[in-house]
C-alpha cells in the first residue's frame, strides 16, 4: 500500500494555464508539467492571435501599413509607429523637421509612462493586490486624455507619418503635459508606500525569477528585463535615434535580476521619461510639423533597419525594398517574444504562484508576440 | 523568536502605511464615472470618430467633389464613392458615399488625402449595435438627416 501512494505522489501531471487565464494577459497558453505545486516544465504555446502583420506589410504600399503598427502592441503603440516611420524615412531618405522629432519623443515617452502604469496595475493585480490598479489607471487616464487631444485616439494610435506627425501640438497639450508631470511626480510616493514597501509584495517578488546577466544575453532578452539583470542597455542611449541624444537622462539598472528589480527599474524609468518630456518641452523648436514626403513612397532596392526602445524592450524593423511602393520583405523583431523565451528555463522547479509573478513581471503583450 | 516578532511588526507597519494611502484617497473627490448612467463628453475637438461629410456653407450641400482620393488612400478599402454626370453642373456629382465602419481603423488617411476639406471626423463615440449592417454608414443620408 505504501509504495502505491508513493508512486502516486511522484506522478507528474499536465496543467493548461491559459489561453483564458487572467494572468497571461491575453491569449497565451502555457502548458505546465506539474509535480504537485511545483512546475517541472512550462512550455508557452503561441499563435492564438497571429494576424499576419508582416505579410500585410509586404502586400500593400508602405503608407497603408501604418495603422497596423499601432495594433501590434496596443499598450504602447506610439513607439511602434515611431519604428515604422523611422524605417520608411531611412529607406527612402526622407527628412524630418526638428519640431516633428521633438513631438515624437514627447508623445512616445508619454505612451511609455502610460504603458508602465498599466503594467504596474496589472502586475499587482496578478499578485492579488487590487488597490494599485485603481491609482495607476487614474494616472494613465490623464495621459490618455492628453494624447487624445492631439492624436484623436486613446489606445491604438496612428499619429506619426513618414516625414513628421499628423498634426501639430496645441498649447492645451503642452499645459496638460506639464500639469501631468507635476502630478505624476507627487504620485510616486504613493506607489512607494502602497507597493514598494509592502511586505507581502516584497516577499512575493524578491528572489523570484532571477535572470542572470549571462542568461539574459543568451536569450536576447531586452528592455526592463535586461536592465533589471544589471546590464545597462537602452537603444535610446546605445544608438540614439530621433533626437534622444539631446536629452540628459539615466538608464536605471537593477542588481539581482529578480521580479522586484524589474519593478524598481520600470518605476525609475517612468521618472526618467518624465525628465525627457520636461526637457523636450523646454527645447521644443518652432517650425513645420510635417516635412516634405512624396505621396507615393518608392522604396529603393536594398535593405534597411531601424530600432527603437519600446516600453518592453528593443523593437527592430527590417525592410527589403525592390524599387516599388510595396516592401519586398518586412520583418519585425518584437521585444516580448524574446523576453518570453526565457520562461521555459526560468520556470523550471518553481512554485505555480511564482510563475504568475514571473509572467506578470515580464509585461507580456500577446498580440505583439504573435503579430 | 525575535525574528518572528520583528517580522510581525514590519508587516503590520507596512499594512498601516498602505491603509493610510487608501484612507487619504477616500477623502478625495471621486474620479470614476458610473458609465451607463453618467456620460462623459468628448473632451477634445480632435477626437477621431467615424468620418462624416462636411457641408458647404454657400450651397448648403456637401463639399465633396467625388474625386475618390479618400477611397484610394484608405488602407482597408472601407470607403465607397459613386458619382454621376449631370447636365448643367460642372464636374461630377456625388451620389453615394458609404463607409464600412467595421473595417475602418481610424488612421486618418482619408481626411489627410482630401484636398477640399470635405470629410472630417465626427464626435460620435457612443456606438454599439447588434448587427454588422448597422455600421455600414450612408454618409450622404446622414448629412441630409443632420439638416
Amino acid at each position: 500500500m505504501k509504495s502505491e501512494t508513493n508512486t502516486q505522489q511522484n506522478q507528474s501531471f499536465t496543467l493548461n494555464m491559459g489561453p483564458q487565464h487572467p494572468s497571461t494577459h491575453g491569449v497565451l497558453q502555457v502548458i505546465l508539467e506539474m509535480d504537485g505545486e511545483y512546475v517541472l516544465d512550462p512550455q508557452p504555446v503561441l499563435g492564438y492571435i497571429h494576424r499576419m502583420h508582416e505579410k500585410m506589410g509586404e502586400s500593400r504600399p508602405c503608407r497603408k501599413f501604418l495603422p497596423n503598427t499601432g495594433r501590434m502592441d496596443y499598450v504602447c503603440a506610439l513607439p511602434f509607429n515611431h519604428g515604422y516611420v523611422g524605417l520608411i524615412e531611412r529607406a527612402a531618405g526622407i527628412e524630418v523637421p526638428p519640431r516633428a522629432e521633438y513631438i515624437r519623443v514627447i508623445t512616445s515617452e508619454l505612451n511609455r509612462v502610460a504603458s508602465h502604469l498599466l503594467w504596474l496595475g496589472a502586475f499587482l493585480l496578478d499578485l492579488g493586490a487590487f488597490t494599485p490598479i485603481m491609482y495607476s489607471f487614474d494616472d494613465r487616464e490623464q495621459i490618455l486624455d492628453i494624447l487624445e487631444e492631439i492624436t484623436g485616439s486613446r489606445l491604438t494610435y496612428c499619429y506619426f507619418r513618414p516625414g513628421g506627425v499628423y498634426q501639430d501640438i496645441s498649447d492645451k497639450f503642452i499645459e496638460g503635459t506639464r500639469a501631468f508631470i507635476k502630478r505624476m511626480r507627487s504620485r510616486f510616493s504613493i506607489y512607494e508606500k502602497l507597493v514598494a514597501t509592502n511586505i507581502i509584495f516584497i516577499k512575493r517578488a524578491e528572489g523570484v525569477g532571477v535572470i542572470s546577466p549571462d542568461m539574459a544575453r543568451r536569450y536576447g532578452v531586452t528592455g526592463p528585463l535586461l536592465r533589471g539583470s544589471g546590464i545597462s542597455y537602452d537603444i535610446r542611449k546605445q544608438e540614439p535615434y530621433s533626437v534622444y541624444s539631446d536629452f540628459d537622462f539615466d538608464v536605471p539598472v537593477g542588481e539581482n535580476g529578480d521580479s522586484l528589480d524589474r519593478y524598481k527599474v520600470r518605476v525609475q524609468e517612468m521618472e526618467q521619461s518624465l525628465r525627457i518630456i520636461e526637457q523636450a518641452l523646454d527645447k521644443l523648436p518652432e517650425g513645420p510639423y510635417l516635412g516634405k514626403a512624396p505621396k507615393k513612397i518608392k522604396l529603393p532596392p536594398g535593405d534597411s533597419s531601424f530600432s527603437v526602445e519600446a516600453a518592453r524592450g528593443e523593437l527592430a524593423y527590417y525592410l527589403v525594398g525592390d524599387g516599388s511602393e510595396i516592401p519586398y520583405r518586412l520583418k519585425i523583431r518584437v521585444p516580448s517574444y524574446s523576453n518570453l523565451s526565457v520562461l521555459p528555463e526560468l520556470g523550471r522547479g518553481i512554485l505555480l504562484a511564482d510563475l504568475v509573478t514571473i509572467m506578470g513581471s515580464f509585461d507580456l503583450v500577446i498580440p505583439e508576440i504573435d503579430r | 523568536m525575535s525574528g518572528y516578532f520583528s517580522e510581525i511588526l514590519t508587516g503590520g507597519k507596512s499594512l498601516l502605511v498602505g491603509l493610510g494611502v487608501t484612507f487619504k484617497a477616500m477623502l478625495q473627490p471621486v474620479v470614476t464615472v458610473q458609465y451607463p448612467r453618467e456620460k462623459t463628453d468628448v473632451t477634445s475637438s480632435n477626437y477621431r470618430g467615424h468620418i462624416e461629410l462636411v457641408r458647404n456653407p454657400e450651397t448648403g450641400s456637401f463639399k465633396c467633389i467625388a474625386c475618390g482620393l479618400c477611397a484610394k488612400a484608405c488602407p482597408s478599402e472601407c470607403i465607397t464613392v459613386k458619382s454621376e454626370k449631370r447636365e448643367g453642373v460642372k464636374g461630377k456629382v456625388l451620389t453615394v458615399f458609404q463607409l464600412d465602419f467595421t473595417k475602418c481603423s481610424l488612421c486618418g488617411s482619408c481626411v489627410e488625402a482630401c484636398n477640399k476639406g470635405a470629410i472630417r471626423f465626427s464626435q460620435d463615440y457612443n456606438i454599439a449595435g447588434f448587427t454588422k449592417e448597422e455600421f455600414h454608414y450612408d454618409l450622404l443620408k446622414r448629412l441630409e438627416e443632420m439638416g
